[in-house]
């Protein structure tokens, strides 16, 4: 097996797609136990989609994909933000609308510019193969920025996502903490977009914050705990993925069910 | 000088005047208890005491050393999560102000003492979801302990606890404002609880406001109507 894995990452879109691959995992887990507290999974599920179709137009139009992309999704999430806590429309509404409707717009943009091939398939599904070197550079000082400010703001973190009326009472800013997570969300699911795949991407977030809460009870158990399960089932997914062949976005999904499903099980045991 | 001052203050909430010309300043050291029905602005009234409401007209000023974040607020349980993964240190530490990102030394030692002045010393390591409705606000009480050294605003604290459990609170209660001097504004639905602990009564209904003692509030036209029924022993 020691083999295998090291054939395995002697090729370098396999090292490239781990390093992007165990950085956004360790990001989404951390964000995600906020997100899903704060009834806001949806929100990254809403981005993924607003990424495909920036990500397509961006192709199109020969422009770099990350560059163009990381901006508007950002946008993007503040505009989400918005809708979901003071919009006309009822939030998850709202993000089905943005969702459904940055889908429509990047696959005409693909079909006018490249035809429906393969590329459709690998942005809406992901590919080990998608990250080139800056991309890897890029990936690298932004993640490492999203977890140094998520453990710098920590405190206020867990303070606005347990009882935000509280933390604005006692004077901390909730509404730009929440334009925070936002912002390190939609940074985070772009560069996660590209390996995991525009459809997959979001369940990095709601899986390992799902799976640490079945067992864990404390809110540092729990981030601690789905930052290791998502490190874990993503390293899991690539090397099975690269075992039987299939593809890497879904079976790093699959394998975090298969977490999830344990987890549940050890839970209920515990009780 | 009063911890906080609304004079002729409005408050707007959805755009509907719920609020009219409230004239009141809450007194160091005193217990008032703000009763009233459903929809008659004691919600609007938190909001606008605890600063997260700017009042469309008039205004609330604070003084006597509080600022507007260092009021020790108790939400109502329903604003709460229940099912929140927290330990009880971590629900209570939340409460620690203060410049420094991480917790500090003086911040662990303020969260210490709430802890040990709630009694909730043997369950800091429980997880909060865990909890029985009363230690639930034992914790929360703490946590808003932390957040101030004089004054708290306690939004309905006993509701949906059982007869021993609000007696217990209300103890605590009465505790904290003897024995630590603690300013307690409390809005309940419970009359006989306000005139029994309360130095004045602020009633808030939609025919107008009442303000000023129990025995005051006995007499009045308004507290005849609402606690004409009770009994006192």
């Amino acid at each position: 097996m020691i083999e295998t894995i090291a054939t395995m990452f002697s090729y370098h879109f396999m090292q490239r797609a781990l390093i992007v691959g165990v950085l956004v995992s360790l990001c989404t887990a951390l964000l995600g136990v906020s997100l899903v507290l704060k009834r806001y999974s949806m929100i990254g599920d809403g981005l993924s989609h607003v990424g495909f179709g920036s990500l397509a137009i961006a192709t199109a139009m020969g422009l770099s994909p990350m560059i163009v992309t990381i901006p508007v999704v950002v946008v993007a999430a503040f505009l989400l933000l918005r809708l979901s806590t003071h919009g006309k429309l009822k939030g998850d509404a709202a993000i089905a609308m943005i969702s459904t409707g940055s889908l429509a717009v990047g696959v005409i943009a693909l079909s006018l510019s490249t035809g429906m091939t393969s590329d459709v398939n690998n942005y809406l599904f992901g590919s080990v193969l998608a990250m080139s070197v800056s991309d890897v550079r890029l990936s690298v000082v932004l993640a490492v920025i999203v977890l140094l400010l998520f453990v710098v703001f920590y405190r206020q973190i867990f303070a606005v996502t347990f009882d935000e009326t509280f933390a604005r009472a006692t004077g901390s800013h909730a509404q730009a903490y929440n334009m925070l997570l936002a912002l390190l969300t939609a940074v985070t699911i772009v560069l996660g977009m590209r390996v995991m795949g525009a459809m997959l991407i979001s369940s990095l977030v709601i899986f390992p914050a799902l799976t640490a809460m079945r067992v864990c009870r404390s809110f540092r158990s729990v981030t601690i705990c789905a930052a290791i399960v998502s490190v874990f089932c993503f390293f899991i997914g690539l090397f099975l993925s690269y075992l039987l062949s299939t593809p890497a976005g879904a079976s790093v999904v699959v394998v975090n069910i298969l977490a999830f499903l344990l987890f549940a099980i050890l839970g209920r045991l515990r009780r | 000088m009063a911890l906080i001052t609304c004079e002729k203050a409005c408050f707007a909430y959805e755009g509907r005047n719920v609020i009219q010309d409230l004239d009141l300043s809450i007194e160091r050291g005193e217990y008032l208890c703000v009763i009233g029905e459903n929809g008659s602005g004691k919600s609007t009234l938190i909001k606008g005491l605890l600063g997260l409401l700017a009042p469309v007209r008039g205004r609330v000023s604070y003084g006597d050393g509080l600022t507007r974040s260092e009021i020790g607020y108790l939400p109502q349980r329903t604003d709460v999560q229940n099912d929140f993964p927290a330990s009880v240190w971590e629900v209570v530490t939340s409460g620690c102000r203060g410049r420094s990102l991480f917790l500090n030394a003086g911040m662990r030692r303020t969260a210490q003492r709430s802890i040990e002045l709630l009694g909730i010393d043997g369950i800091r390591n429980r997880s909060f979801m865990e909890l029985s409705g009363g230690q639930q606000q034992r914790a929360l009480l703490a946590r808003a302990l932390c957040a101030t050294r004089s004054l708290l605003l306690l939004d309905e604290p006993v509701a949906g606890l059982d007869p021993l459990v609000t007696r217990e609170m209300y103890g605590i209660i009465s505790m904290l404002h003897r024995e630590h001097q603690l300013t307690i504004v409390m809005i309940s639905h419970d009359i006989g609880a306000a005139l029994r602990f309360s130095d004045r009564i602020l009633h808030m209904s939609q025919s107008g406001i009442f303000l000023g003692t129990p025995q005051d509030y006995r007499q009045s036209e308004l507290g005849r109507a609402f606690a004409g029924g009770i009994r006192h022993d």
